[in-house]
């Protein structure tokens, strides 16, 4: 038996508002699944579970506020027996108290007779399973027949128009989220600035191999499976972290704990304001395909409200870009307990040497912000040779 | 074949496009002739995300290398109008 807690989302996570349950006591939970949705000052977020087991019993009512680290619930491994909860109290600070009225939850919408409808008898089950109302499903099949993936898509879309009613239930005005959120991002730099002692080395990059290849590569995939540039620059980044993987760490206690796995958080402006920065997992181990489509997803989330518990929880080092902004050099605040973050800025053309002539190239400025605690500037200039030298081969990335 | 559409039509295709990536954004303002990303703050995902979603509407292969011709609403109607009666 397992207490499923209040997870910390970030350094500068204090509480969440427990906003719903989308598993009930009583249901399996595989590892990954998401069970409940909370509210943070980076928004919604989809916390998911950490093992696999039975949900055996919720500790905490939707739309209640508690502390970082409160048991929210027991999750039961499986072939295990059941057991009583310790506590269902808080672990620490004060009790939980209700944020919002609760939400009434929508009851699943009746299943329709398809009558004349097109439909696959696999479909007909999965819509019943799903409480999906075929009469409202578009058929995209031979004929406007509908299939599983017509009943997935309309069962998603139904969890999509909830889930936003929940949020705009839960989170207040638009203008209340920003504060949150800039209070929060405040709390951590001011945090960094305070504790961590940055040093700063940049290198100018000739992109023009990179982006000559990129260009090729585009040419030859369908428009939904085409690159951005920025995924060149984050698998460069990952695998530059295998060769000095000090800057893949975190800061905790009073000493440096070095992950295996490299998580690159990517800082994501939304469009309310403010931003996020969740992480890519395994980064240095996806291809540029499932990379591009991965940071896609990320992004369309992150905007849309959908992030996931991991995602905010798990990076080891962060990575941002303004180029799109114009900004020729980004010198970043390293978010707490991370011990560096990479800066892109602008592609520009400049005037440069090669073979002793004057040519033309593109040119990128890349920032290494680390923490001094932890490493010193002649590795982090070894990690920006490696994040350079990667980026003149791009067909390896 | 991909089906004709007038000027109007391709205008209001390409106005809920940029309605998925900007859902903010008031479409009624949008000034013509002025770039997207003046307007509305959008990134090179965002132009990624509206160039598919613009592909899938009107079954159009837009190649890379006509994105910039694609960076306003006139050059979207412009650009596509051309590309469509050459289909």
């Amino acid at each position: 038996m397992a207490e499923f807690v209040m997870p910390s989302l970030g350094a500068d996570m204090e509480a969440g508002t427990l906003v719903a349950w989308l598993k009930k006591p009583g249901e399996a939970v595989k590892k990954g699944d998401i069970i409940a949705e909370v509210e943070t000052d980076k928004g919604i977020i989809e916390i998911e579970s950490f093992m696999t087991g039975l949900l055996e019993k919720t500790l905490v009512e939707p739309m209640t506020k508690v502390p970082v680290g409160t048991a929210l619930a027991i999750i039961r491994e499986e072939g295990k027996p059941s057991a009583e909860p310790k506590s269902a109290l808080p672990v620490s600070g004060a009790p939980p108290q209700p944020a919002v009225a609760p939400v009434s939850p929508t009851p699943p919408a009746p299943v329709t007779e398809p009558g004349r409808l097109r439909v696959s008898p696999s479909a007909k089950q999965l819509a019943a399973e799903l409480g999906v109302d075929l009469i409202l499903v578009k058929g995209t099949g031979p004929g406007g027949g509908i299939s599983r993936a017509d009943v997935e898509a309309a069962a998603a879309q139904a969890r999509g128009e909830r889930r936003g009613a929940r949020i705009a239930s839960a989170a207040g005005s638009a203008a209340d989220r920003l504060l949150r959120m800039r209070q929060a991002i405040a709390a951590a730099m001011a945090r960094s600035k305070r504790e961590i002692p940055h040093y700063y080395v940049s290198t100018t990059i000739d992109m023009g191999k990179a982006l000559s290849w990129l260009t090729e590569e585009n040419l030859k995939r369908p428009m939904k499976d085409r690159l951005l540039y920025g995924v060149l620059l984050l698998k460069a980044v990952a695998l530059a972290l295998r060769e000095v993987p000090e800057l893949n760490a975190l800061w905790k206690g009073n000493q440096v704990v070095r992950s295996d796995a490299i998580h690159v958080g990517v800082a994501i402006s939304l469009r309310s304001g403010g931003l996020v920065a969740p992480a890519l997992h395994d980064t240095d181990r996806q291809s540029l395909d499932d990379l591009m489509r991965n940071f896609r997803d990320l992004v369309t989330r992150a905007r849309a409200g959908g992030l996931r518990s991991s995602e905010l929880s798990d990076p080891t080092i962060t990575v941002t870009s303004l180029g799109e902004q114009g900004v020729e050099s980004v010198y970043a605040v390293i978010y707490p307990p991370q011990v560096a973050i990479v800066g892109f800025g602008k592609v520009v053309e400049r005037p440069w040497v090669v073979d002793k002539q004057v040519v033309p190239r593109s040119v990128l400025t890349a920032t290494l912000s680390a923490d001094h605690r932890v490493s010193d500037g002649h590795r982090g200039g070894l990690f920006l040779a490696a994040v350079d030298r990667l980026l003149q081969e791009p067909e390896r990335l | 074949m991909t089906p004709k559409l007038t000027r109007d039509e391709i205008t209001t295709t390409v106005l809920r496009a940029l309605g998925e990536i900007a859902p903010e954004a008031d479409l009624a303002a949008i000034k013509p002739d002025v770039s997207f990303r003046d307007q509305l703050d959008i990134d090179s995902m965002d132009f990624l995300n509206f160039v598919i979603a613009v592909h899938e509407a009107l079954h159009v292969e837009i190649p890379e290398a006509d994105y910039p011709r694609m960076s306003s609403l006139n050059g979207c109607v412009e650009y596509l109008s051309a590309l469509m009666e050459k289909a």
